[in-house]
């Protein structure tokens, strides 16, 4: 409770960038989640964390615009918001990354980079894409967040899992995204490719943003994480602030039981 | 701790260079080359063309090449748009009998209403685009896969077009509208011959190329044409990025609608009376052109100059069997081996465009 007091002075001051107050939502008779509450700050990760069907996913859906949530409060820089879609969201200044659904392999990288934002230039039926500035930008933009990419015309399928992360994560930012949502983005990447992921994630951290990063991995969590909230059947499960909580104590809240067996022999991989 | 890398602030790290790039690049134009989804429509366009070149004595003539020409360009009208939807992600299976639609609204309601031709032409566009709003409607509605949509369309204007025409009619073709109002000069728009350098060009050949240019404009340097890519590689993808997808496959399937009305009025214009019956199986003929001219059945990737080298192949073969004076059966294999080869070719491209995943 001592974190949420803290950040309940904090927020007088400056409203967080998104702030969900005992939000809930249900499908049908099913309750995909109750009751949950997160703040996020300008330049802090707020981690959420929770085992599959803890209700992440529906959380990032209503932070993405993609469902309404049915109760509670969802105010986005102060402003007590419902967001219709995901374009309504981004116009918000939140951007989601999904973990295998953030681009489309067969485009090229700029394609993907400037997608649904492309640029365009002339006038009327001479309105076209603006294909060299949106290379350059794209060549830079990668550049700056440390991937250097000889050919921004090759399919992004052709890059590593960590680097097509990346360039969404880079994208984002481009854009303007004041929040950055991250679904799972490490889940599916070996060990050195997180590592890369991470690190952009900070990097993002460092340019100001809000982030949320939406993960199963405790460990992955408590390498950038500031704010924790464990999810576990669509109820909020703890509230923690980094300086409050040891990792092996997040762990151990993340699973109970049987559960932490399993998840003690995943550590030692 | 595992042993996840920390973020250490290292940048060469997890920037090596990925697989294309690590190629030497007086690679890239070979690479580049074999990115292109024209590429294999190519390859076997000239070799049908060499093909025939050699076996049948006559193809090599202006008059044939120009027959040539026009049989492709009846297969390309209607195999660009189609090969737009297809890289959209989606098919439509009612494509061959809309041309007929198409045909038979202009030609019964400019009868019926003893009316101007050209107001015939303007109810039948308004009919085609009609149908593929129902189409993209019905679709982004229900999300139900366009095979068993379009399908379900497929049947109800194969009907409609032999009942309503026994309907109105009376038999199975529409009568005669050569004397009416209108005629000789949308005629002259939708099937007349050109001359150029002493050779007749027949002006659906005009329509294929302008909308073979026009399609690759869209695709290549407009928003729209990014979005078309993204509905179909990535639909998840493109939602998430604000692309609005439902408008863009329900302008695709309108486009479709768009091409029928082309096809069909040059069918009425050149023939006088339709045949209600008509059209049946060669929707899977457009989709053949497309698939040929590299567009994957999936989605995501495809060309519309290649779409129209594909059909420019099924030009070729069906015309250059007659020339080589075989019988035509062998047309159809033809065209089945192609396409075989063709799709084994995409599924190579897309294999390497989508390696270390």
């Amino acid at each position: 409770m001592t974190a949420e007091d803290g950040a309940k002075s904090e927020a007088a001051a400056t409203p967080p960038l998104v702030e969900l107050d005992a939000v809930s939502k249900y499908y049908g008779h099913i309750k995909a989640l109750t009751d949950v509450s997160l703040q996020v700050h300008p330049g802090e990760i707020t981690c959420v964390l929770g085992d599959n069907g803890a209700g992440k996913s529906t959380l990032i859906k209503i932070v993405s615009g993609l469902h309404r949530h049915d109760a509670g409060g969802f105010r986005v820089q102060g402003e007590e918001t419902s967001l219709s879609s995901p374009r309504e969201a981004l116009d918000r200044g939140i951007a989601t990354v999904y973990q295998d659904l953030a681009v489309v392999s067969l485009m090229p990288v700029w394609r993907n980079f400037f997608l649904g934002s492309e640029l365009t230039t002339g006038r009327g039926p001479l309105r076209r894409l603006d294909v060299p500035r949106m290379r350059a930008t794209t060549h830079s933009e990668l550049l700056r967040m440390g991937i250097d990419l000889r050919d921004v015309d090759q399919p992004i399928g052709t890059l590593s899992g960590g680097e097509r992360q990346s360039v969404a994560i880079a994208r984002a930012i481009h854009f303007g995204a004041k929040v950055l949502v991250l679904d799972e983005p490490t889940a599916a990447l070996g060990v050195k490719q997180s590592g890369v992921v991470l690190k952009y994630v900070a990097a993002a951290r460092d340019a100001g943003l809000g982030v949320v990063l939406i993960t199963h991995n405790p460990h992955h969590a408590y390498l950038v994480g500031d704010r924790f909230v464990l999810l576990k059947r669509g109820t909020m499960a703890g509230s923690h602030h980094r300086d409050e909580l040891e990792l092996e104590e997040l762990v151990r809240q993340m699973a109970g039981g049987s559960e932490l067996e399993q998840l003690s022999h995943e550590l030692q991989r | 701790m595992s042993g996840t890398a920390p973020p250490a602030a290292d940048p060469a790290e997890g920037t090596q260079p990925s697989r294309p790039a690590a190629v030497p690049e007086r690679k890239g134009l070979a690479r580049r080359l074999l990115g292109r989804p024209e590429l294999g429509a190519v390859v076997g366009a000239v070799a049908v063309f060499v093909f025939f070149a050699f076996f049948a004595d006559s193809f090599l003539r202006a008059s044939s090449l120009s027959t040539v020409l026009y049989a492709s360009s009846t297969i390309g009208i209607m195999a660009v748009p189609v090969a737009l939807l297809m890289i959209g992600g989606e098919f439509d299976l009612s494509t061959g009998v809309m041309v007929t639609s198409s045909a038979l609204v202009s030609s019964m309601f400019s009868y019926q209403m003893t009316a101007n031709a050209w107001v015939g032409v303007g109810v039948s566009l308004l009919v085609t685009l009609a149908i593929g709003l129902f189409n993209g409607v019905v679709l982004t509605r229900t999300g139900l896969p366009s095979f068993i949509i379009t399908l379900g369309t497929f049947m109800m204007l194969t009907g409609l077009n032999l009942g309503l025409t026994k309907l109105i009619s009376g038999t199975v073709s529409t009568k005669g509208i050569s004397d009416m109002e209108g005629f000789e000069s949308a005629r002259a728009l939708f099937a007349s011959q050109l001359s150029i350098g002493g050779v007749d060009l027949q002006i659906t050949v005009v329509w294929w190329l302008v909308l073979v240019a026009l399609a690759t404009w869209v695709l290549l340097r407009t928003r729209v044409g990014n979005w078309i890519f993204a509905v179909g590689g990535g639909v998840e993808a493109a939602r998430a990025l604000g692309v609005p997808v439902p408008r863009v496959k329900i302008g695709l399937y309108m486009a479709v609608g768009l091409g029928a009305w082309i096809s069909g009025q040059h069918l009425l214009f050149s023939y006088d009376v339709v045949q209600s019956g008509e059209g049946v199986g060669n929707e899977l003929i457009y989709i053949a052109a497309a698939v040929i001219g590299g567009c994957l059945l999936t989605g995501g990737y495809g060309s519309a100059v290649g779409t129209a080298v594909g059909a420019l192949i099924f030009g070729m073969t069906s015309k250059g069997i007659v020339y080589a004076q075989w019988n035509p059966e062998w047309f159809k294999f033809f065209l089945g081996a192609m396409l075989l080869l063709a799709t084994l070719l995409n599924l190579w491209i897309r294999k390497r465009a989508e390696a270390s995943r």
